[in-house]
């Protein structure tokens, strides 16, 4: 009786631990940070894209306004893939589009703007990932909606369809 | 006075050096205790991707600024959440991460005694 409930119990551990693990075999492998509630835009510095003048972030984001702030780069495809939704965003008048030129080359990203037309009314320029490191960002591209100062969503990867109507369904 | 001048400036020179490779050490102990979030199984210091050597010179510019280690780590937590330091830190989420192996020491120990006590007798 007692080796008939020990083997029982040993089965039984083997297959929650199966399960676990084999549970585990779905989740992804890279991590993703989480973005529950909202947070305040942090404060930074940074160069103005292709001048020699410094921005703090005060400057820029205002209160009672909504803002884009997207981190692209020319080397990035997926930033070419989103551009026409940033385009389309750039139309609407009630959104100022801000972006961050991440760890780029002057001269190719002048390229990307002038062959796929700019959607950004102010180009940051963040050479060594400082500044996009301060918004807690890890690669491109990555989006983020803000209002009063707030960042109210974080898209990681490039923007969609959904995004965008997203977008649109929290600045009409 | 023109030794003392001399001296001092030694000194400051010692003690700037000094000063530098605390930070240093400092920021390999660090940037061995942040998981690199693009690659798989590797910490900043070992890693050599954009994002790592990024973190690399973020935490030498906090260094310099005057951040310590708890704040560097609290400054990147709040940013990428708990996920990016290896040690996690004790917390509601984490009871269980932290007590369980203290636990199963404490009821192997008790087996152990009871099987040892057994055999005595």
């Amino acid at each position: 009786m007692k080796t008939k409930i020990l083997t029982l119990f040993f089965i039984t551990i083997f297959f929650f631990s199966f399960l676990i693990f084999y549970k585990g075999l779905e989740n992804p492998n890279l991590y993703t940070p989480s973005f529950t509630s909202k947070k305040k835009i942090p404060s930074f510095d940074a160069k103005l894209f292709n001048k020699d003048i410094l921005i703090s972030s005060d400057e820029i984001f205002k209160k009672d306004k909504f803002y884009i702030m997207n981190i692209w780069a020319s080397w990035c495809v997926p930033c070419k893939e989103e551009h026409p939704y940033l385009l389309n965003l750039s139309n609407q008048n009630n959104i100022k589009i801000v972006g961050l030129n991440y760890k780029d080359n002057d001269s190719n990203a002048k390229k990307f703007l002038e062959d796929f037309k700019s959607p950004y009314d102010i180009i940051l320029s963040d050479k060594d990932c400082l500044a996009a490191i301060e918004w807690g960002a890890y690669g491109v591209p990555e989006t983020f909606l803000i209002f009063d100062k707030e960042i109210i969503k974080k898209f990681i990867g490039p923007l969609n369809t959904n995004s965008l109507l997203e977008i649109n369904k929290f600045i009409k | 006075m023109k030794y003392l001048k001399y001296l001092t400036l030694i000194i400051f020179v010692f003690n700037f050096n000094s000063l530098n490779a605390q930070n240093i050490d400092l920021k390999i102990e660090i940037t061995k205790n942040l998981r690199c979030l693009i690659c798989q199984g590797q910490s900043v210091y070992d890693s050599d991707s954009e994002f790592a050597n990024s973190l690399k010179l973020l935490v030498e510019k906090k260094l310099d600024e005057g951040f310590d280690e708890k704040e560097i780590y609290n400054f990147l937590k709040d940013r990428y959440g708990e996920w990016i330091l290896y040690d996690p830190q004790f917390n509601k989420n984490t009871y269980f991460l932290w007590i369980l192996p203290i636990l199963m020491f404490l009821i192997g120990g008790a087996i152990i005694l009871k099987l040892f006590n057994f055999k005595k007798r």
